[in-house]
């Protein structure tokens, strides 16, 4: 039951073969048994959890149930959930229990899912390895001396050993992508603005944004449908009106031109991964598209501008933590000062903090116009590209990661090396692209993550695309052993 | 030394919108503490401002009053800096790119003449919580009722050189809030706040260091503390110091100011577009509807009391004071008829009767309908002005309509002239020694004399009798 696409398991609830409460039941003993080991969770809510399978079972019942009725999912400890925990994977938010639903967790609440629990994340989902949070690593399925990406990587996790059947992310730089990558599952990073940021807890607003974490691009489509759209309560997020996603992911791929860039087969990118990613565009060309060089001329500057726009934001997103009116606050606070100093010094972990005091350092006066207003114009260099490329081809192609998994403890304490781990995705995020990554052949037993970027708001193409490889191919289908 | 004083306004005025600048929230003055917070004022994690559309509008409409460069493209940014009743951590301000550029304003001053005032900049920003240090024994107490209130930061130039031009300032940016609806104008509560830039220079100098002078409510505590400020200043600069750039408490119960940070101790803001808001883009369609139903300005408007009313300037000047005053002034003369009595009336008895009662002239019992009322009776010489007075205190105290006073008082005016001549025959009889004095008294002091005998028929007439008409009747009857 456990390894069934979202769409099998809706037939067979709807059938009556089984209950939402049963398939609840059946996640939950997985995380009990696995969950140990891998970490994957900040909060299970069992009661809660089987409560809402049990009216999602009504609903079905009374047949006016939509494909997510019932359907075990778990959200990422960034998404506030009403009367649930929302740690943000901080012990700053170890207290804090969300007095309202994100958007996105309000969507697929109607839209019948059922919470399993919140997952594990890199505090404020700054890392790519999670190891940043302070509810200790995950381990990755598929070797558990390894980490599984970050900062959604307790999401990412849970969907490749089939804790939950898809899970909710963000993605800032990277943080669906990459972790969905090292652990052979397909993780959607939505166009900026597609899904609603509201109720999100914002690391860097003009970069983050939320998506789906699922075994294939099918089920990720049907994730999307639910949470894409716009919100009134979010002044950034996009009026673009939202097509099906599953209409058309059997389209043929015939003339498909797909832009192959050559900084991202560059030196840093590990042999046997740029061999995968060649072979899934082999099959790609098999199924009647066609492949070219393209250039970025700009992407070699993207991690540094990246390291300047996302601290930038997240040094004055995370001043709200003070230890006045919520999360953690110091003991016995002398004054005010004491007060703030002591409550952000205990409260946020060692990532975080260097976040902070690089993106205080790039805004102060008289670095500003230095650092952050130049890192905003070579944005703009950057979507160029981007847009001159996609003149040009349908879709952008490349690895999601230059490695696969590496050993937990290997990078974390070498930030420059952690920070280079999402060169190939960072370049999406600062121009607001889409992008998904799908599983392709793993080198080692160890996953191995395809990139392919869309232009804006086609993310029904690049579910399409990601979804005809996934009818040829069984990359995505490969189970961690022992799961 | 001769010493030229340059002053500065930075005048915060509250919009008078039902909602925050960037949530749902209400923002009434005196509800319970955090009762109108909610989570987005709050800065709960994961919250997002959206910008309230009818304080754009009201940014709008103040930069057409002071026909300003409204500016199409605007940008909210963030000024980062903690502080307890600041609950992100952050102010959503506008600064590189404000909505309203620059404009100007003209003053009266005292002596009648004109002086133009340039404002800088206006923009939009939210108002942060308020710290309560009191009731709390040693501990501050925060109330975010206030936090995210919309704002209009209003900068003037340094063009004022006295305490007296900048309260003539702050009162016609008052004056103008105020007409267009979009600020209450309460300095009590806070809702119109005016902090000053205040500096001395040796006249055609260069500009002086300033201070910043702040916590002043009151336009009468806004000269007063600029003209401590000046004598502080200058008695520094004369006795070998030096100004220093610093903010500065206005303390009104000792009438002085005092230091609160030097700039050395000041923030760097760390100020950078808001990436959780779009830019403000005006169009065309929204500039149009949002001055569509401007209200007359009151300098437009003094101008047509003076031509339309006849009234002098001074006259003009106090009754366009405040819209509402300006309002009921022409219901009165629409009522009535009769402008300058109208003027004489308004400046005159209501005023005073408010001013005694301490009534803004919304409050007044006497609407201008009932005061129209009133004035015809006078010009159709029904009752005296001085009965008037009488049936005004009585409309006061909820009498009923002038009509409805004179009717059950009995106040109307003799004006048979048979009734009249019998009450003037009466105290011609009565007083013969005055009447033969009278008679034999030159023009001069007749004219004097005259006094006592319409005193007296307005005595015996209970005050009923018509003036102009027992003048004539005594005259004649005392005639030799």
């Amino acid at each position: 039951m456990h390894n069934k696409s979202i769409m099998a398991l809706g037939a067979g609830l709807r059938a009556g073969d089984f209950s939402s409460v049963e398939l609840t039941r059946a996640f939950l003993d997985r995380i009990a048994q696995y969950d140990g080991e891998l970490n994957c969770f900040i909060t299970l809510d069992p009661e809660r959890a089987l409560t809402s399978a049990a009216a999602a079972d009504r609903l079905i019942r009374s047949g006016k149930a939509g494909p997510l009725a019932g359907i075990p999912i778990a959200h990422k400890d960034i998404f506030c959930t009403d009367g649930v925990k929302t740690s943000c994977g901080s012990r700053m938010l170890d207290n804090f229990i969300a007095p309202y639903d994100a958007t996105v967790v309000s969507r697929l609440s109607e839209a019948g899912t059922v919470m399993l629990g919140k997952t594990n994340m890199d505090e404020f989902a700054m890392g790519s390895s999670n190891e940043t949070s302070y509810y200790g690593v995950v381990r990755n399925p598929w070797d558990s001396s390894l980490v599984p990406g970050g900062s959604s990587g307790g999401s990412a996790a849970s969907v490749a050993a089939r804790l939950c059947v898809a899970a909710t992310g963000t993605d800032t730089g990277g943080s669906i992508r990459q972790p969905a990558a090292l652990c052979g599952i397909t993780g959607l990073k939505p166009t900026y603005g597609r899904v609603s940021r509201y109720g999100m807890i914002a690391f860097a607003s003009s970069l983050d944004q939320g998506g789906a974490l699922t075994r294939s691009a099918e089920d990720a489509a049907v994730m999307l449908q639910a949470m894409a759209g716009f919100d009134h309560r979010d002044s950034t997020s996009a009026q673009e009106p939202v097509p099906d996603y599953s209409e058309n992911l059997n389209a043929p791929l015939t003339g498909l031109k797909i832009g192959l860039p050559k900084e991202y087969f560059n030196e840093g990118l590990d042999g046997e991964v740029a061999r995968s990613v060649e072979l899934a565009v082999d099959e790609y060309r098999r199924l009647g598209a066609e492949a070219m060089e393209i250039s970025l001329p700009n992407s070699e500057l993207s991690v540094a501008t990246y390291y300047v726009v996302a601290p930038a934001e997240c040094s004055s997103n995370l001043s709200r933590f003070d230890g006045v009116r919520f999360g953690y606050r110091c003991q016995e606070p002398k004054d005010l000062e004491d007060l703030y100093k002591r409550s952000r010094s205990e409260g946020f972990g060692a990532e975080v903090k260097r976040r902070i005091l690089i993106g205080t350092y790039a805004l102060s006066a008289g670095y500003y116009d230095a650092y952050y207003l130049k890192a905003q114009q070579i944005r703009h260099l950057i979507s160029d590209d981007f847009r001159r490329a996609f003149d040009k081809v349908d879709v952008i192609m490349g690895p999601t990661s230059p490695t696969t998994a590496f050993a937990i403890g290997e990078k974390a304490d070498d930030p420059v090396t952690m920070y280079l781990s999402d060169i190939y995705t960072i370049a999406a995020n600062l121009a607001g692209l889409p992008g998904i990554s799908i599983p392709v052949r793993p080198v080692a037993g160890k996953p191995v993550g395809l990139q392919i970027i869309g232009n804006y708001f086609q993310e029904a193409k690049l579910l399409n695309v990601a979804h005809r490889l996934q009818q040829e191919s069984d990359w995505h289908r490969a189970l961690p052993t022992g799961y | 030394m001769q010493w030229e004083t340059v002053i500065g306004l930075e005048i915060h005025a509250q919009l008078a919108t039902r909602s925050k600048i960037f949530s749902g929230a209400a923002t009434a003055f005196g509800a319970a503490p955090n009762t109108q917070a909610c989570a987005v004022d709050l800065g709960l994690p994961g919250v997002l401002p959206v910008l309230n559309r009818e304080a754009v509008v009201m940014a709008v409409r103040f930069s057409a009053a002071i026909g300003a460069d409204l500016e199409r493209r605007s940008v909210f940014a963030r000024k980062n800096y903690f502080y307890p009743d600041l609950p992100k951590g952050y102010q959503i301000s506008q600064f590189e790119l404000p909505i309203v550029g620059r404009g100007r304003v003209e003053i009266l001053l005292d002596d009648g003449t004109a002086r133009t005032i340039g404002v800088t900049r206006a923009h939009l920003e939210e108002d942060a919580g308020k710290s309560l240090h009191e009731d709390f024994h040693g501990l501050t107490g925060i109330d975010l009722n206030r936090a995210g209130t919309p704002l209009l930061e209003i900068v003037s130039e340094p063009d004022m050189r006295s305490a007296r031009e900048a309260v003539a300032y702050a009162r016609k940016i008052h004056q103008i809030v105020r007409y267009l609806g979009i600020c209450d104008g309460n300095m009590q509560e806070g809702s119109f706040r005016a902090d000053a830039n205040v500096s001395v220079r040796p006249f055609g100098a260069e500009l002086g260091t300033r201070a910043e002078l702040k916590n002043i409510n009151s336009f009468r505590f806004l000269e007063r503390a600029i003209n401590f400020e000046v004598e502080r200043q200058i008695d520094l600069l004369e006795s070998g110091g030096t100004v220093v750039q610093e903010t500065r408490l206005y303390d009104p119960d000792r009438d002085e100011t005092r230091s609160m940070r030097s700039k050395e101790e000041a923030n760097d803001y760390r100020y950078f577009p808001d990436p959780d808001l779009l830019p403000v883009e005006l169009d065309d369609e929204f500039v149009a509807a949002a001055i569509a139903d401007m209200p007359e300005l009151p300098d437009v408007r003094r101008v047509r009391f003076c031509e339309e009313y006849a009234l002098g300037q001074t006259d003009a000047v106090q009754l366009t004071a405040n819209r509402e005053l300006a309002d009921y002034y022409e219901a009165t003369v629409r009522a009535g008829g009769d402008a300058r009595l109208a003027a004489n009336w308004v400046t005159g008895e209501l005023a005073g009767a408010l001013n005694r009662e301490g009534m803004e002239i919304g409050q007044s019992p006497v609407s201008a309908m009932m005061l129209g009322g009133l004035l015809q009776r006078i010009s159709d010489n029904t009752i005296s002005g001085k009965i008037a007075k009488q049936v005004f205190d009585a409309m006061w105290g909820g009498g009923g309509s002038a009509d409805e006073i004179i009717q059950s008082q009995g106040l109307k005016q003799i004006t048979d002239s048979g009734a009249l001549e019998e009450i003037v025959n009466a105290v011609v009889d009565e007083n013969r020694s005055q009447v033969d004095a009278y008679r034999q008294a030159d023009e001069k002091k007749q004219a004097k004399m005259l006094g006592f005998f319409v005193g007296r028929v307005m005595q015996a007439s209970k005050g009923k009798a018509n003036p102009k008409q027992v003048n004539e009747l005594l005259r004649r009857k005392l005639a030799p």
